[in-house]
């Protein structure tokens, strides 16, 4: 593709956008701010495509809204470009001057005419000549794309169709263009920039790169492993075997998060030995040996990367809660009694020994932070930042376009599981509500779970809004609310999975994508029935 | 009485909106947009403007705790930290680097992020480290 894991383009851009398709990104729910700027860009003329199966509220604000099958987005991307190129819309000096392997693209995609799309994804061929047209043809054009697409068996796939598609139009490497995912939380994007990932160190070098490795041997001191180590995924099997006899887990609650939750369970109730460290205790917590109580966002100094690469202080405003320790701090605790001292009286000496490994943050420094902060990449203490990334040339030199497939979602809908389940975010919680649910104002707004279902199934299986219905996945059951709205089309049910209680992820299936090992939460086969 | 206003950047999700935490005498009673800001240019979502009401929330982990028999006890940081760290030296002895594994944080700073790898490459001298940017 690229050869870069983050938003290409910058929030504000988006403003002056004269197309933004959005796909699988419910943008006014989960990132308002950000979909604050597509509503000014709609001011502005600017056309807005959504792809979404749910009538979500960005949609009613789209000039172009269609509710594709779940799980069908390669075969609907495939089917944009197929009439792109039979139309002769693509960018041809573009293609020839900036990328490679446009042949292999042009004679895949050549197998997905617009009827054949027509019927895997459920959209018109008038809706996808509309798309097709508006993306391919507007003087500028932006993809923004969240847990939509990259929550399923074809992730990978699902983000390189994107790729495809805008640089089959030119539309990477410009201004209020680009591909765009929006991170869920406030610092997905750090977490993957520092290396908290189990190939790479922070800025995305390899572990198993020898240069790297000993580039990081001489900064550390220590004989560092090249072995890339396990995914999140590939942890809990190695638990269950027997390979992994402890397990550390900072600020995260995969109890809640994890798509198959009878079995983390089963494999935190296995581990030998659990370190948890939160500010809650969490559904996790409740597993450990040993809870270390780390504090909040208001009670330390650092950083947070945001989605478009934007590096911004956090400031210390109040002393810890309680006993509880910045988190920064535990974590230099142990290691000095582990027998690897760490010694940072302050946040920012740790941001000055990133900045000496991490090219892209080789520029940043706390001082440079007051005010706006800083987009990577940040190379130099000159650099002002990038605002739009791959302007020249692609990181990895020319875009690689490629061949992609449609394969079908990993369960489908059959005689015992006849209904198709899907999740995501309400507006006033977040993730699995350790933090939300905690909070007065928005517990009030949403105290519970609930199940969208279509008025047509609702009639189908006699459910009124005052019943509660069972849902049974092939995993487990939950018992949950019904919300009979049109938001969810017939055969489609929606739960958001802030609520431990009526855990959505009792229900998902824990069917990864095969590289990215992202497990598909939004498509799984379930049955519901009236709770009498 | 003390009224500070410190600028900071948003706890919830990627926009990473800036954020101006109102501290009374030293207690955090409520939170701003920042005006200036390339990102929210003076708005808030909803989750923005509550996002300092659960930091007192009483249950709010105050105290390190250890497991016996089942149970919780509250205990001080030295014993907390030494039974973690000892069972991490003994396990690594026993079994090898690779059979102890971490979770970092899509919440926790930058700085955190990178010193939990670091602690687990360098310290233990193993990459089984991962975080939840997957779920």
């Amino acid at each position: 593709m690229f050869g870069s894991g983050a938003m290409t383009n910058s929030i504000a851009e988006l403003e002056d956008s004269k197309c933004i398709f959005i796909i699988g990104s419910n943008t006014s729910e989960a990132h308002p701010l950000i979909a604050n700027r597509i509503l000014r860009a709609k001011a502005k003329g600017a056309k807005i495509i959504v792809a979404d199966p749910r009538k979500i509220h960005i949609a009613f604000y789209a000039d172009i809204h269609v509710r594709q099958n779940l799980g069908t987005d390669v075969a609907l991307l495939n089917g944009i470009m197929n009439i792109i190129i039979s139309k002769g819309w693509q960018a041809r000096e573009y293609i020839e001057a900036r990328t490679e392997n446009y042949a292999v693209l042009q004679e895949s995609v050549a197998n997905y005419p617009p009827e054949k799309v027509s019927e895997i994804t459920g959209v018109s061929v008038q809706d996808l000549n509309a798309i097709a047209e508006a993306y391919a043809k507007a003087p500028s054009a932006s993809i923004v794309y969240a847990m939509g697409i990259t929550q399923h068996t074809t992730g990978v796939d699902n983000v390189k169709s994107l790729a495809n598609l805008a640089m089959l139009c030119g539309r990477v490497g410009a201004e209020s263009c680009g591909v765009n995912p929006l991170r869920g939380q406030n610092n997905g994007q750090g977490a993957c920039d520092m290396g908290a990932l189990p190939n790479v160190y922070s800025g995305y070098q390899r572990v198993d790169d020898e240069e790297v490795g000993k580039k990081f041997d001489a900064a550390w001191g220590a004989q560092l492993s090249r072995k890339p180590g396990l995914t999140l995924m590939d942890m809990m099997h190695a638990i269950e075997e027997g390979q992994v006899r402890a397990l550390y887990i900072m600020g995260e609650n995969p109890v809640v998060s994890d798509p198959n939750r009878a079995h983390v369970e089963s494999v935190l109730k296995k581990v030998e030995f659990l370190v948890v460290q939160d500010i809650f205790m969490t559904e996790t917590a409740q597993y450990a040996q040993v809870i270390l109580p780390g504090v909040s966002f208001a009670e330390k100094d650092g950083t947070f990367t945001n989605t478009e690469r934007r590096v911004q202080r956090v400031r210390k405003a109040i002393e810890p809660v309680g006993n509880a320790r910045p988190d920064w701090q535990i974590i230099c605790s142990l290691s000095d009694m582990i027998g690897y001292p760490m010694n940072y009286n302050e946040a920012g000496e740790i941001q000055d020994e990133i900045k000496s490994v991490t090219p892209s943050y080789g520029g940043i420094t706390y001082a440079r932070l007051d005010g706006d902060g800083l987009q990577w990449p940040c190379p130099t203490s000159e650099h002002p930042g990038t605002k739009f990334l791959h302007k020249e040339r692609f990181t990895r030199g020319r875009g690689l376009f490629s061949a992609i497939a449609f394969k079908p979602p990993a369960e489908a809908s059959d005689n015992e599981f006849p209904l198709m389940l899907t999740t995501g975010r309400n507006f006033v919680h977040y993730h699995t509500g350790t933090l939300t649910r905690q909070s007065r104002s928005l517990d009030d707004e949403q105290k519970e779970g609930y199940a969208e279902i279509n008025p047509l199934d609702a009639h189908k299986y006699g459910i009124s809004k005052r019943d509660r219905i069972k849902v049974v996945s092939r995993r487990g059951a939950i018992e949950i609310k019904p919300e009979i709205t049109g938001r969810v089309p017939e055969g489609i049910l929606f739960i958001p999975f802030h609520f431990a209680e009526a855990a959505a992820n009792a229900l998902t299936i824990d069917a990864l994508d095969p590289v990215a090992k992202i497990p598909e939460y939004k498509v799984c086969a379930v049955r519901i029935e009236k709770v009498a | 009485m003390y009224y500070e206003c410190i600028p900071t950047t948003c706890t919830y999700c990627g926009c990473g909106c800036s954020v101006v935490l109102q501290v009374l005498d030293g207690h955090l009673v409520g939170v701003l947009p920042g005006k200036t800001n390339p990102v929210n240019e003076g708005s808030l979502c909803i989750k923005g403007w509550t996002s300092h009401e659960f930091v007192y929330r009483e249950k709010r982990l105050k105290n390190p705790l250890v497991k016996k028999d089942g149970v919780f006890f509250e205990t001080g940081w030295e014993e907390a930290l030494d039974t973690v760290a000892g069972k991490l030296k003994k396990i690594k002895e026993e079994s090898g680097a690779d059979s102890i594994a971490a979770l970092a944080s899509a919440k926790c700073t930058n700085e955190e992020n990178y010193l939990m790898q670091k602690l687990m490459r360098a310290a233990i001298g193993t990459n089984n480290i991962d975080h939840c940017a997957r779920l």
